[in-house]
């Protein structure tokens, strides 16, 4: 088996008294993309909170490529190489989408603090930061402030800032949602694309997306990790029809 | 109004430093500095340019913290009148011959001594971002001003300590007795610190600044330590504060506790406001207009500041973009050539807003006579005139035009509202898809 990206061990989280995250226990293979899907309120959020440090886990562990990142902050994290996006759009509006990009970039170049360098004179931040905006489409936009993107736009700026400083595993909390099928389906693709060779995991509620995309779907509900295995095995998990996926799947899909 | 837009965010960035647009910018700035007390060469027109550098250099390392930065000090003369004060000791010991520093120097130690406060204050107050910065921040400056009245000794109590700025040997044959050759030390180190808080906007950090002040959370997970950034940046920031120290104490000869207090805290978020926080030049355009309406609207009214405090909250409220704002928004308009079509709305909203001021300072005054007496500044000699008899037409003029004012204003403002967005929305729709 491939070394893992990711691994949840019996990760608990509670909010007061009340247990969101209940013995979550996961692991992503490196390179693997998993969707990570459930009812409402099951926690998947919250789990990806826990994996990029938004917040701490109350009991159990998480390991990013075999290291505990348990109760380290965020941005030492993302220092590890993990990245992620979030589910309501968090750019940076006053800011050009290049900018939004080139700030993304500098960190792993080890520019970090440096003011001693001029930003113009620094062609290695600006040659990334033009990839990934010609890989997310978004070089005609180059100079607009990204707070008056359209929405479709501004979640593949979203996507863009997660990928660009080079992390390999990544993130992705409901990359599609509310977008139209078309622009769901040039999601789908943007995210194809940019997580070549890297691990990925997301959360998705449209089907499609999730069939189309993961090598693995983990069924959270509850808090709990129920399944986690191919789509087709997953479709056909009694466990997951009956806990989540609900009857009238069930009908359809023949047992 | 005109924020259409929300407040802009950085130079571009692909222009290059030596564009001509950069470069007439940057040379009218010199030449200005340079022309200026030739032109106004009165000794009180020379006090005013001379406080107006220090002021802007002060207001300019203000918006580091509030434009660049998003953080709302309360605070900020703290490290522009502590730096004020070792400045005017280092003058005291040089006089006394303890220690060797020519006076052109002077600023750097008040740089120094503000910075080294930053560092030590700024550890605590950039724990927190947002409100809580601003309370932190409000508290350490309450906290230095009492200080400063606990420890006469140092702070020197009511009186303040005072020194004489031509001490020791002439530096360039200057000694820097007359007023015209401190304004122009003074000009000098406002383009010299204007020029390095620029280049600061531009590197690494600076960028990383923005990308706080609009999304703390997201800069986080691009890898940056948001409490790092807002240190470092503040201890830049008060770097600067306490060269605008140095410097107002070398052209006062004087400082005093108030110069640590809240009073001057708050004169940096006016002015700089005002100025308009989005854009590098506007704290200095704030200045500008702060700096004269505090030294010269008070030669003529009592009411001074309340008409500044008016001005400021008129911003707030209908131009948050600040007067740069203003003014980039529409030569927005007047470079797609369609300024003709607001331009007479502008206008009567403009002539409104004028009949509105006339009307409010007619009552203003007339309230101020009736409380303090006839017998203050210039306005007063209008009120002078005042009889018993024309006391009652003065009142009713005023009210009147505040109204007519008023009214003409509400409707001149809808008017005007409605064709400056319908051309806003022109603009766009004529760019080529990718600029909009």
């Amino acid at each position: 088996m491939r070394p893992l990206a990711v691994e949840l061990r019996e990760v608990h989280k509670s909010f007061g008294k009340t247990p969101i995250i209940r013995g979550a226990r996961l692991q992503v293979p490196q390179g693997e993309r998993f969707a990570m899907i459930g009812p409402n309120g099951a926690g998947k959020t919250t789990l990806f909170n826990l994996i990029s440090g938004r917040f701490g886990p109350t009991s159990g562990d998480i390991l990013l490529k075999g290291e505990s990142i348990a109760g380290l902050k965020s941005f030492e994290i993302n220092r590890r190489g993990l990245a992620r996006s979030f589910q309501i759009t968090n750019i940076f509006p006053r800011l050009s989408v290049f900018e939004n990009l080139r700030c993304a970039v500098l960190w792993s170049l080890g520019y970090r603090y440096s003011f001693w360098n001029r930003l113009r004179g620094l062609k290695d931040a600006r040659e990334r930061a033009e990839a990934v905006l010609e890989q997310t489409g978004l070089t005609p936009r180059r100079g607009t402030l990204a707070g008056l993107l359209p929405y479709a736009e501004q979640r593949a700026l979203e996507i863009g800032i997660t990928v660009a400083g080079g992390a390999d595993v990544i993130l992705l909390d409901e990359p599609t949602a509310g977008m139209s099928r078309s622009e769901s389906d040039a999601a789908v693709e943007l995210i194809r694309k940019v997580t070549t060779g890297k691990t990925l995991l997301m959360v998705e509620h449209d089907m499609g997306v999730v069939f189309g995309l993961a090598d693995k779907i983990a069924v959270v509900v509850y808090g709990e990790v129920i399944a986690c295995d191919t789509p087709a095995n997953v479709r056909n998990d009694p466990a997951v029809q009956a806990a989540y996926l609900g009857s009238h799947v069930a009908k359809r899909v023949p047992a | 109004m005109a924020a259409v837009l929300p407040c802009g965010a950085v130079a571009d960035d692909d222009e290059s430093a030596l564009s001509p647009r950069r470069l007439l910018a940057w040379g009218g700035f010199a030449a200005v500095l340079l022309v200026a007390p030739l032109i106004f060469s009165s000794n009180a027109a020379l006090a005013y340019l001379s406080t107006l550098g220090t002021v802007m250099i002060f207001c300019l390392s203000y918006n580091m913290l509030l434009g660049q930065g998003g953080m709302l000090s309360f605070g900020h003369a703290v490290y522009s009148g502590l730096g004020a004060y070792f400045a005017i000791h280092t003058v005291l010991w040089a006089t006394r011959g303890s220690l060797p520093i020519p006076l052109v120097l002077i600023p750097l130690v008040g740089g120094i001594a503000g910075m080294a406060f930053g560092i030590l204050f700024g550890y605590v107050t950039t724990k927190k971002a947002g409100t809580a910065f601003s309370m932190i921040t409000m508290g350490i400056g309450e906290l230095v001003h009492a200080f400063a009245d606990m420890f006469p000794g140092f702070f020197g109590g009511d009186i303040g300590v005072s020194a004489n700025r031509s001490y020791g040997t002439p530096f360039l044959g200057l000694n820097f007795g007359p007023q015209l050759q401190v304004y122009y030390m003074i000009a000098v180190w406002v383009m010299l610190c204007t020029t390095l808080m620029y280049a600061f906007a531009q590197t690494p950090l600076g960028r990383i600044s923005n990308a706080v002040r609009d999304n703390p959370e997201r800069a986080e997970f691009i890898g940056f330590d948001t409490r790092r950034v807002r240190y470092l940046v503040l201890i830049f920031s008060t770097f600067f504060a306490g060269v605008s120290g140095g410097l107002s104490a070398i052209n006062f000869e004087i400082v005093s506790t108030e110069s640590v207090g809240i009073m001057r805290s708050g004169d940096a978020l006016l002015y700089t406001f005002i100025g308009g926080i989005g854009a590098f030049a506007g704290p200095i355009v704030g200045a500008v207009i702060g700096t004269f309406l505090t030294m010269k609207l008070s030669d003529y009214t009592m009411a001074w500041q309340l008409y500044l405090g008016a001005v400021f909250i008129l911003f707030v409220i209908f131009a948050p973009a600040g007067l740069t704002g203003v003014v980039e928004a529409n030569w927005r308009v007047m470079r797609s050539g369609l300024f003709g079509r607001v331009l007479p709305r502008w206008l009567a909203v403009l002539a409104a807003m004028a009949v509105m001021l006339f009307g409010t300072v007619i009552l203003v005054e007339l309230c101020y006579a009736q409380v303090f007496g006839a017998q203050k500044a210039a306005v007063a000699q209008f009120q002078a005139s005042l009889t018993p008899g024309t006391l009652a037409a003065w009142w009713s003029a005023g009210g009147a035009l505040l109204l007519a004012g008023g009214l003409w204003l509400w409707k001149g403002r809808k008017a005007f509202r409605e064709e400056w967005e319908r051309v806003n929305a022109e603009i766009v729709a004529a760019r080529p898809e990718g600029n909009r």
